[in-house]
């Protein structure tokens, strides 16, 4: 099947660099020396020289890019299926047998990348050319493309007929040897751009980008597109940066905190619920339960973000704050998330909102911002927009990280969380691994009716679109 | 003595000052005109002083870039995989797939997970979007689209709603519907509308802001529910082809890659580039953020997968294999960010250990190109969608660590 719209005669060497390296792999391997050993193949009557066997082209992939056994087929399937590699007996389908199963290398007159896009007029001829040389050896599909080549490029049907004819007579005049390869190259090349009907072409792109590309090219180097990145430039050598050694200790410590809570890396308790089939895991972890795992309380004191992001967290140091009288601190910050991310009709509603409750003089839950960001963002005020309350937002989460957050880790309440917090046994294995546990299906998160989460503006909740 | 030649001369009123002069033939931006010799003199000067600033701006540019690697240069002083080498190593991997989802009739072109761990919407080349709960393999919801060739979708934070777009040029937002009687695409909003295809969208932290990458060179950011465009992001000088929200704290940025070979880091807020990086050597298809926020990765037809630190503000590593030939489509972390799942193009997914930079395990069993690949919101499983119409999810089961295989360097 046609893939799409033609793609423009551009540089496909330049659009699909794999070409230029799956080149690169085939020319190599025809080295004299340090290449796949090379012997003649004999075909019925034929010689044909420079033919290697399926298994030699595996092995010597495997000891070049030191492969496993199953990479190497695959990579050598790969350059197969390209057409940079085709068999001599069975030209039909381009699959690696890594037996002795004779093949050879494709020409570079026929690579992928030299004669592309292939034309229709061409492949025309080349049909043509098998019709008249034996009666009856298209396949179906070779005969319906050239009916249908027939039917749209007639005008140039005398043409057509008489290439094919001059290139027939043309290649009787060669040795046997050379006209079957001749042929088997051909056919190869015309196996890989125009597939038969249940093989996926190796050629086809995704729209769009086929064009873009090289040709495409930088929307017009012009001088406002030179002063962009002049001025990105001048900006970016005026940051402060890091020393490598320290942001890769960061990702060290990271991962050695965070290994144990991955369950790629070190699994899960009771069970991976994809393995066992048992959502037990799930069930455990939902966002609201009442007895979170041990696993979750210790991700609460990894940083502020994890506790703040887990809802039952959250809730507990909600909790926590109302004991220490600073609870309006957590809901002002609610309510501005629910600013930044809410809809934007609501944005002055909800501005106006937040102002009453949280920073009017006298408001009943007044935060306590210094002066000057109170200053800053009354001032804004007067032109509400959603970002409006980013300063004091900042101020007052910085306030709650540096300030509540390590003494709610210190405090009583979440050491005793962190006590009664258990670790789940794990499911013990199944001893007939072939009964499978029935899979339960949970409900929609598109049935349940939204969770209103506690927000100070008293406003509807994010994400109302039930229908 | 030489030969004098004379010109011709033509007499008329000038093309520009309309004075009645002797003329010239001049040619500007193709097209022939008669100019008196005063004006052709004028109008070559002019263009001689706008090719010398573009050419002095050029100049400019290129040396403010090489002082700015200089800059950059001057911080790296040591190799992260050097880092690593007290880390231990990765134990042998076995990855097996648990679930098939079978289903499209066509490409699967991206697919995203929804909060609850199990639900996945997938997008296809024929216009199906389909909603799955994977866990059970069930089908829930499905909409066909207007347009072929849906290269995004994303679950809203909710799990009420799914947005997704291509060729059309839009990406619209579906609310999902258990309701029999309701059509899905009876409710359907048209949100972002973009002069190219959509290539990537993605909620933002509610389902009321959608932020989208298009192949018109930008990004934007939208307001669902009137389709109001909050912000757009130029700068990208060619196709953008994906995005992803940092996991920071602040929640303001995002990075975006592009086939003019650069990622950056935009913040959301003014629309500015906070950082570009350009080192690939083509288009870049994936990028995707360290758990912690303060690095990205990205995947591209150079066939390499590449990690930028944003604080060093530099690449500080490179993932490849002289065996890994075609480009990487997509790419994601585990949990804790020391697994990198990398899908290819040659139909196969790579696992690299992010940290000491070597390829931990290869997964057959597509038969096309993987196209998409996310990991789970809890990490228990990934999910790989590839061109030959499946969803494959897939998790690990590790036997004990081992010592490091010779050749997987």
């Amino acid at each position: 099947m046609a893939a799409g719209p033609a793609p423009p005669p551009g540089r496909p060497r330049a659009q699909m660099p794999h070409l230029r390296k799956m080149e690169r792999v085939v020319v190599s391997m025809q080295d004299p020396d340090q290449g796949v050993k090379m012997r003649s193949q004999r075909l019925l009557v034929t010689v044909i020289p420079h033919a290697v066997t399926g298994s030699d082209v595996v092995q010597w992939l495997t000891q070049k890019f030191c492969l496993s056994e199953e990479e190497a087929r695959h990579l050598g399937a790969v350059l197969v299926q390209h057409g940079y590699i085709y068999p001599l007996r069975d030209p039909r389908s381009l699959v690696l047998r890594p037996d002795e199963t004779p093949y050879r290398f494709q020409t570079p007159y026929f690579w992928t990348s030299t004669l592309w896009p292939a034309a229709e007029l061409d492949y025309a001829i080349y049909l043509a050319k098998k019709n008249i040389r034996k009666q009856g050896t298209l396949v179906d599909y070779e005969k319906e493309c050239y009916d249908r080549l027939h039917t749209k490029i007639n005008h140039a049907w005398d043409l057509v007929l008489m290439q094919a004819r001059e290139q027939l007579r043309a290649a009787k005049q060669r040795r046997k040897g050379d006209r079957l390869v001749i042929a088997c190259q051909e056919q190869t090349y015309w196996l890989v751009n125009r597939p038969p009907p249940g093989v996926p072409s190796v050629l086809e792109q995704s729209p769009g980008r086929g064009s873009c590309a090289a040709s495409r090219v930088h929307m017009t180097k012009r001088a406002d597109f030179y002063k962009q990145e002049i001025e990105y430039c001048r900006r970016a050598l005026g940051r402060t940066r890091v020393k490598s050694s320290v942001c890769f200790e960061a990702y060290l410590s990271f991962c050695s905190q965070r290994g144990p809570h991955d369950p790629l890396v070190s699994g899960c308790l009771p069970s991976n619920p994809w393995i066992s089939d048992d959502d037990a895991y799930w069930v455990m972890n939902a966002p609201t339960v009442v007895a979170p795992t041990k696993l979750r309380v210790e991700r609460w004191g990894f940083s502020f973000r994890e506790l703040l992001e887990d809802p039952v967290g959250r809730a507990h140091f909600m909790d926590f704050l109302g004991k220490e009288f600073s609870g309006e601190n957590l809901s002002f910050w609610e309510a501005c998330e629910d600013l930044r991310y809410g809809a934007q009709a609501q944005v002055p509603t909800l501005v106006d909102a937040v102002y009453q409750q949280f920073l009017a003089p006298g408001a009943a839950r007044w935060v306590n911002i210094d002066s000057r960001t109170m200053e800053r963002t009354l001032e804004g005020l007067r032109q509400p927009h959603r970002y409006v309350l980013d300063d004091a937002q900042l101020h007052i989460y910085m306030l709650m990280k540096k300030d509540s957050y390590p003494r709610f880790l210190k405090s009583d309440m979440y050491k005793g969380l962190l006590a009664e917090a258990g670790i789940p046994l794990e499911t013990k294995k199944r001893v007939f691994p072939f009964s499978r546990r029935p899979r339960h299906s949970s409900p929609s998160p598109a049935l349940l009716p939204t969770p209103v989460e506690p927000t100070a503006a008293g406003g509807p909740g994010g994400g109302d679109g039930v229908a | 003595m030489c030969d004098q030649t004379f010109l011709a001369n033509v007499f008329g009123s000038c093309d520009k000052c309309f004075k009645q002069r002797a003329l010239r033939p001049v040619f500007k931006k193709s097209q022939q005109l008669s100019y008196c010799s005063t004006c052709a003199e004028i109008m070559a000067t002019e263009a001689l002083h706008e090719n010398e600033t573009l050419a002095s701006l050029k100049s400019e540019a290129e040396s403010l870039k090489g002082k700015l690697e200089e800059e950059r240069a001057k911080l790296h002083d040591v190799e992260l995989h050097q880092v690593a080498e007290r880390v231990e190593a990765l134990g042998q991997f076995v990855m097996k797939t648990r679930r098939t989802l079978k289903g499209h009739g066509n490409k699967v072109l991206c697919m995203d997970w929804c909060k609850d761990k199990r639900r996945i919407v997938s997008s296809s080349q024929d216009g199906k979007v389909i909603v799955w709960d994977s866990f059970t393999t069930n089908k829930e919801h499905a909409v066909t689209m207007p347009c072929t060739w849906v290269m995004a979708c994303a679950y809203a934070p909710s799990g009420c709603a799914i947005a997704c777009g291509g060729l059309d040029n839009k990406c619209s937002v579906y609310p999902l519907t258990f309701d029999k009687n309701e059509n899905m695409a009876a409710k359907k909003k048209s949100v972002a509308m973009h002069t190219n295809y959509l290539s990537a969208c993605s909620f933002t932290n509610s389902d009321m802001q959608i932020l989208t990458a298009s192949g018109d060179g930008t990004c934007a950011l939208w307001d669902v529910e009137s389709g109001q465009l909050l912000q757009s992001f130029h700068g990208h000088g060619a196709d953008v082809l994906c995005l992803d929200l940092a996991p920071s704290e602040t929640g303001n940025t995002f990075v975006s890659g592009g086939c003019d070979k650069k990622a950056m880091v935009w913040d959301m807020r003014s629309g500015q580039c906070v950082q570009a990086f350009e080192t690939h050597e083509s288009d870049i298809n994936s990028v995707r953020y360290y758990p912690s926020g303060d690095a990205f990765a990205s995947g591209s037809d150079d066939a390499t997968c590449r990690l930028y630190d944003l604080r060093a503000d530099r690449e500080v590593a490179i993932y490849s294999k002289e065996s890994i030939i075609f480009g990487a489509s997509s790419v994601d972390f585990s949990l804790s960010g020391r697994l990198l799942f990398a899908g290819y193009n040659d139909y196969t997914i790579n696992v690299w250990d992010v940290l000491k930079g070597s390829r931990v395990s290869i997964l057959f069993g597509h038969e096309n190109r993987v196209s998409t690949l996310r990991v789970s919101p809890d990490g228990t499983a990934f999910c790989s969608g590839s061109w030959d119409h499946t969803l494959r999810v897939r998790e690990v089961v590790f036997s004990f660590p081992v010592c490091e295989r010779r050749g997987e360097g």
